[in-house]
């Protein structure tokens, strides 16, 4: 245990310090994230306007704080996508990683994970401008703060072993690009990314309370915004973690035989 | 003691595939893809000694590499046991991983953007390296490759030379007891490429690390190893001292005489390689050598002779021409 938190601490230091070095282009990724909550934010508050006030239960001040919030838990849910496994599994680039006695998932995991403090860090003057331009519908309790603060990072969890799990794809064919977009269409419309889930036909709400995308997107957003009580807040911390396990336990199980196939070529 | 590294009967084979230029030629692989199966090691069997620096040499293909990844653990072999350090590769155990090193002269497992000292505190942790013991080799090591201004800028601005340098320090950080380079001089200058192996062989003397080294360049091979392997093919086709590779397959030697007195016409003693005024160089047959020279000394006037191996890059030319004989 002691072994793992100084590992991941000294990863997530040495991740740090190499975003630093790319610190613009890290606010200007930031800022080219909001052009999309912002186009949906236009959209959706214009549409609320017109339905009478509210749509899906969302105000026009509700959609402005559900699109803000979702500037950081967009830059929390960055992780590690199938184009690097492709590169990795090409190129051979992956026996860097297997000689050292510590496994590419955590060394990867803790890297995402170190780069998020820089994130957070350019977050928040995008917020404070945001907020002084579309005022938002935004009081948390102090029990949804640190929810909130907890859930950002278990959703980053949760996506980021989607991600890789995907990624081991790679292994048996090495362009696994197409059925990433698929997916990550399938993650727009059932995450809450492109619009709450409350918006969207009672079938599609169905659908994503069986997958974990809402899980990390949706879910965060709302315990901030003050959708959900508390014990909605804790049943999606349950659920989270209970993806965390069928997730991290299927990966495992599907590392031990993708490793088998690396043929470690290009070196 | 036993063995650091012990193979037996090691196989791999690759499945490629394969496809004739063209358009035809890529619609028809969209209905029926063929591929072809590479046998890239074929029945390897070698041992290595504590302690030990041997060569492993062997022309583009020959397998090195994949022996080398195999014994590092980054591929599994289809048959044949493979064990170092009492550990088998492929399960990469933590206290293996711990107790090796993997050089590949063409690549960096060094943070691409940070200046290596950020890599080298981030490997102290992965490698559970007290902070003295740390402290002290880094340092060792800054003065030994002269690192002291390369390790202080952002790898992505390093020459190959001095990317290979930093490198080489970084995997011996841990201070490993068995370690595999894969052509560490690749792209050095001389001066680089001599001091590089001066300090694989200090630390190998240091530390009596086992090093299996792959290079093209000889004076590597000759700098470092006593022992060479030679693969072809994926089989191994000599499999000892490096003096004993000229005599099983060079079968000739070289000997060169000054002499004022010396005729013209020398064909009696052996093929003339080079000739000025008072100096020849004659190739004659390895059990004749002895007998061709005492001739010459009693002869002519000899100021002086030498009796040589032919240049080692010839008698590894040899080994392989003999392996595609056999092929």
């Amino acid at each position: 245990m002691i072994r793992t938190t100084r590992f991941y601490g000294a990863q997530m230091r040495h991740a740090l310090v190499g975003e630093m070095q790319y610190r613009t282009a890290a606010f200007l990724l930031l800022v080219g994230f909001l052009f999309e909550p912002i186009v949906y934010l236009v959209v959706w508050r214009s549409i609320a306007e017109s339905q009478g006030g509210a749509i899906g239960g969302y105000t026009a001040a509700a959609f402005t704080a559900y699109y803000i919030v979702w500037t950081l838990v967009r830059a929390m849910n960055l992780a590690l996508t199938p184009y690097v496994w492709d590169w990795r599994i090409q190129r051979g680039r992956l026996s860097e990683f297997l000689v050292l006695p510590a496994h590419p998932f955590h060394r990867d995991l803790a890297w995402f994970a170190g780069t998020k403090f820089l994130w957070i860090l350019l977050w928040i003057p995008v917020a404070i401008v945001l907020t002084l331009t579309f005022r938002p519908e935004l009081s948390p309790t102090m029990f949804q703060v640190v929810s909130f603060a907890l859930v950002i990072w278990s959703g980053f969890v949760v996506r980021f072993l989607i991600l890789y799990l995907m990624g081991m794809i790679t292994f048996w064919t090495t362009r696994a690009s197409a059925l990433f977009e698929i997916v990550i269409a399938a993650e727009l419309l059932l995450s809450g990314r492109l619009v709450p889930l409350s918006v969207m036909p009672s079938w599609v709400q169905s659908l994503a309370a069986w997958l974990p995308f809402k899980w990390t997107f949706q879910y965060p957003i709302e315990t901030l915004i003050g959708r959900l009580d508390n014990g909605d807040i804790l049943f999606g911390m349950f659920m989270q973690l209970a993806w965390v396990g069928i997730l991290g336990v299927s990966l495992a199980l599907v590392w031990r035989i993708a490793i088998k196939r690396y043929t470690a070529v290009g070196i | 003691m036993g063995q650091s590294v012990h193979v037996e009967q090691l196989r791999r084979v690759f499945k490629v595939p394969v496809r004739q230029p063209g358009l035809k030629e890529s619609v028809k692989a969209l209905f029926k893809r063929e591929h072809k199966e590479v046998v890239a090691v074929d029945g390897v069997s070698f041992d290595l000694n504590p302690g030990e620096v041997v060569g492993f040499l062997g022309p583009n293909g020959a397998g090195k590499t994949t022996t080398l990844k195999m014994l590092s653990g980054l591929l599994y072999p289809d048959s044949g046991t493979v064990e170092v350090l009492g550990h088998v590769p492929y399960k990469r155990e933590r206290e293996f991983l711990k107790r090796m090193a993997l050089v590949m002269g063409n690549r960096t497992s060094l943070t691409w953007d940070l200046p290596p000292l950020d890599s080298y505190l981030l490997l102290r942790t992965i490698y559970e390296i007290p902070h003295a013991d740390f402290e002290r080799r880094r340092d060792a090591y800054v003065e030994l490759l002269e690192l002291e201004e390369l390790v202080t800028k952002p790898v992505r601005n390093l020459s190959l030379g001095e990317r290979m340098k930093v490198e080489l320090a970084a995997a011996l950080l841990h201070r490993p007891d068995v370690i595999f380079l894969d052509e560490p001089t690749i792209g050095l200058d001389l001066t680089m490429q001599r001091r590089l192996r001066r300090f694989v062989l200090d630390y190998n003397k240091e530390n009596g690390a086992t090093v299996l080294l792959t290079s093209h360049y000889m004076a590597d091979v000759v700098a470092l190893a006593e022992r060479v392997i030679v693969i072809h093919h994926g089989r191994i086709l000599y499999d000892g001292d490096l003096s004993g590779l000229s005599t099983r397959f060079a079968g000739e030697k070289t000997i060169t005489i000054t002499a004022a007195d010396m005729p013209e016409d020398l064909a009696g003693y052996g093929a003339l390689v080079d000739r000025t005024a008072d100096r020849a160089t004659i190739r004659v047959a390895n059990t004749d050598a002895s007998a061709v020279a005492a001739k010459l000394l009693s002869t002519f006037d000899v100021s002086d002779v030498t009796i040589e191996d032919p240049p080692i890059e010839d008698v590894i030319e040899r080994v392989f021409a003999s392996g595609d004989d056999e092929a």
